[in-house]
């Protein structure tokens, strides 16, 4: 079949679907939708449409990005708009199909919004909410909307038109075309795509290589993962047309072998575009010709890094090496390779079939186009965004993200996941492209952005993150191997109640000499967090350290947990509850906290009945509290006063 | 090498032409099929490929997906995330390791039991967390954890 047999057949496929005179059932099942319960609301969905005999097309779909309102259930009558229903459980299928797809009232109170034209009374277009609003979305363009295994929704949408019309262009032309468009790297270094792709089309040689790298290891950033499961297509277009343009023969997919769903749609999607001649030799008949191996990560994040990558697709240990040589004239087994993130590609097919003009209209000056957020952490709305770059971290938190939940105060929104930094309150007017964050202390990075609330320790946070860069330093560089041990133990120090003054500026010297001195970008950026967070937190560190105190009452060895002899009924409530027994009391008797055995876990404070409010919780204070339990007295009989304040 | 082990390797490497780009695949898919990787089979695999054996043993030993004892019936995996360590969970991993007698990265003598950390689930609403096979504990406590092993 020619392309346009293909498409026009997709075309029909999908028109047919759009159009059925059954009712359609979309369902959200990507990993997070798994994790949240939506395989048995599926099964839920399948045994009721059987039970009343209702024969509905039943469609999987990927992440639209809306984690928080997991699992998602979409709903298509015939002629009507498709009614997006959130926090779905198995409990009110029944009651749904019933309501809605049998009869006609469509459930205003569990709709999240409507997709697509036209409206439903007392329901919000979904797209017109604050949450979706501001976004922009190419790379996920398709996901949730398409069924990610039937590669003719994909072509329907356009899907591989850009390649179609890269391949009418010479090879330089497709290089023009994606420096035009002003696309950087989206793994999070955004080095200018167009030009990479440029040295590696010059480089001597008739054997090329081309790489996807899908390792995403940084803890927090599930971008990747979302687009390969629910739209991996995009990701194979953009490679095909990369491999065109440089000349590339052979391709890989390094994907962390921790993504199962990612990796099966992958290969599903490879067997899918090689029937369609799509990859392969003589690609749609032309000259050119590509083949896709996938190579599975074996559990290291440091192969996330390009160069040992390489090296771990050529059976080695995962180990960096020096640039120059760069991979573009001398990578895999000594050939030219070029290496992109998965979301990279995703933005290559997308240009190539709308054009860079259009591309570039988003975006700001420098930074083009959109970026995809994993936002998570203290934040309402979590979940899966894409923005076009230039928007404030403001808008992205309270407006897409919905703001800080339970009334907390924001403390900050830490970016770029281990290799990046925190950024304070005083920086959410801050422009979200990759000068300006650099500019703060932080970086781009792949995605990842965690928001942080009064009730996080920014000490803690940066020693978690650090211990997790410790944890995976390759070894080759001593000043990276041994630089972020010490800086560890001091870290480990300073939040145990350990820490000296000196350490502040011990940290920051050996920050510098561990970026001195590390070969890779692991090293290289392992201190960020550290030094972002002395840079705008820096009275949170001498809390810890002067005062042995921390103020988010997070650093557990700085915790104390005390039970207020003037409020404590004597209920025993946290005393059957505290699972290191370390509660002494009676029934009608002040009960009191072993702080040797106190394995500060909070129990206690969780459990005591809000109308005494006896236990608190503090941090550099005491508390004074009898030796042993005493009787409560009746004249102190307490009517429900907020927080305590500590005796002297 | 007994027979048994020997003739499930040599069908993994019948599918590979032995290029040094097989090693980690052939690793992975050994360990796949064996549940770790026994001593004998990295010799296999490194005379399959002509490299010497501190070849192999290095590549497999840089990798955290390869593990060198038999793991156990049950893996039990206790979560290190910052959430699940805020609430307790260094304390839920302590009993844990006290109930089955064996640190992370060990297995119990009788093959019931495997113990690893983690560094997080995603399931941070219910810390601290304990995974056995595919079973998600959530708000554990010490008192729990003799509960959920047994």
């Amino acid at each position: 079949m020619t392309f346009d047999e293909i498409r026009s057949q997709a075309r029909a496929e999908w028109e047919a679907l759009e159009h059925s005179d059954k009712p359609r059932i979309l369902v959200g099942t990507a990993t997070c939708g798994r994790a949240s319960g939506a395989l048995t609301v599926l099964e839920a969905i399948e045994s009721e449409l059987a039970k009343r005999n209702i024969g509905a097309i039943i469609t999987q779909v990927g992440c639209i990005g809306l984690c928080y309102a997991e699992p998602l259930v979409d709903i298509v009558k015939p002629n009507r708009p498709r009614i997006c229903y959130g926090n779905v459980t198995p409990e009110i299928i029944p009651q749904l199909i019933e309501d809605y797809v049998i009869n006609d009232n469509p459930r205003p109170d569990l709709a999240l919004g409507t997709i697509g034209d036209g409206s439903v009374d007392g329901i919000p277009k979904l797209f017109e909410l604050p949450m979706l609003k501001p976004q922009v979305r190419i790379v996920l363009r398709n996901c949730g909307i398409i069924d990610p295994e039937n590669i003719n929704h994909y072509i329907a949408q356009g899907g591989y038109s850009g390649l179609v019309r890269a391949l009418g262009m010479k090879p330089e032309e497709v290089i023009e075309e994606i420096k035009r468009s002003g696309l950087r790297g989206r793994g999070g270094a955004g080095f200018p795509t167009g030009l990479k792709w440029e040295f590696c089309r010059k480089a001597p040689g008739k054997v090329k290589y081309l790489i996807c790298n899908a390792d995403e290891g940084d803890p927090g950033a599930f971008m990747n993962r979302s687009l390969l499961e629910g739209d991996p297509h995009a990701v194979l277009e953009g490679m095909l047309i990369g491999a065109y343009a440089i000349g590339a023969t052979e391709g890989y997919i390094y994907i962390r072998a921790e993504y199962p769903l990612a990796i099966e749609r992958l290969e599903l999607a490879l067997r899918q575009v090689a029937e369609y001649g799509l990859v392969g030799d003589n690609i749609l008949g032309s000259k050119f010709s590509f083949h896709v191996t996938i190579k599975q990560g074996a559990g290291a994040f440091v192969c996330g890094e390009e160069t040992a990558m390489m090296a771990s697709i050529e059976g080695k240990r995962g180990m960096p090496r020096s640039r120059p040589p760069f991979p573009a004239q001398s990578g895999l087994w000594g050939k030219p390779t070029n290496i992109n993130n998965v979301g990279t590609w995703g933005h290559v097919s997308a240009i190539l079939q709308r054009g860079s003009n259009w591309y570039a209209s988003y975006g700001s000056e420098k930074s083009k186009g959109t970026k995809v957020f994993a936002l998570a952490g203290k934040v309402n709305r979590t979940g899966l965004i894409e923005v076009p770059m230039g928007i404030s971290l403001q808008e992205i938190i309270y407006g897409v993200g919905g703001g800080i939940p339970n009334g907390k105060r924001f403390k900050a929104v830490q970016t770029g996941g281990p290799s990046g930094g925190f950024l304070p309150a005083g920086l959410l007017n801050l422009s979200v492209d990759y000068e300006s964050l650099t500019e703060a202390g932080s970086i781009m990075g792949s995605g990842g952005m965690i928001v942080l609330d009064e009730d996080n320790c920014i000490v803690d946070i940066a020693r978690y993150f650090l211990s997790f860069t410790q944890a995976e330093s390759c070894g080759k560089c001593v000043l990276c191997r041994l630089g972020t041990k010490q800086m560890l133990d001091i870290l480990e120090d300073i939040t145990t109640g350990k820490g000296k003054l000196e350490d502040i500026d011990l940290l920051e010297d050996l920050a510098k000499d561990v970026v001195a001195g590390s070969l890779c970008a692991l090293g290289g950026t392992a201190p960020n967090p550290v030094l972002t967070s002395i840079r705008y937190f820096r009275d949170e560190y001498e809390a810890h350290i002067k005062d042995k105190r921390c103020p988010a009452l997070a650093c557990s060895e700085l915790v104390s947990y005390y039970i207020l002899p003037d409020k404590c009924q004597g209920c025993g409530i946290c005393l059957r509850d505290c699972p290191s027994e370390a509660i002494s009391g009676g029934k009608r008797m002040v009960h009191i906290i072993d702080q040797g055995k106190c394995i500060k876990c909070g129990t206690c404070l969780d459990v005591c009945p809000t109308k005494f409010s006896a236990v608190v919780k503090v941090s550099g204070e005491k508390v004074t509290v009898p030796s042993k339990p005493i009787p409560v007295t009746a004249t102190k009989r307490n009517t429900g006063a907020s927080g305590g304040s500590p005796l002297d | 090498m007994e027979s048994n082990i020997k003739e499930q390797l040599d069908d993994i490497l019948s599918q590979y032409g032995g290029g040094n780009g097989d090693l980690i695949p052939i690793l992975q898919e050994a360990q796949e099929r064996f549940g770790y990787l026994p001593e004998g089979v990295m010799a296999g695999i490194a005379k399959f490929l002509r490299l010497p054996e501190g070849n192999v043993f290095g590549v497999a030993t840089f990798y955290a997906q390869f593990k060198f004892t038999p793991t156990g019936k049950r893996m039990v995996k206790v979560c290190r995330g910052t959430a699940c360590h805020v609430r307790g969970g260094a304390r839920i991993l302590n009993e844990v390791e006290r109930q089955l007698g064996i640190k992370p990265g060990e297995t119990t003598d009788d093959l019931e039991y495997s113990l690893e950390t983690i560094a997080c689930f995603g399931s941070c609403a219910l810390a601290p967390v304990v995974v056995i096979d595919k079973t998600v504990y959530g708000r554990m406590t010490t008192k729990k954890v003799a509960e959920v092993l047994h």
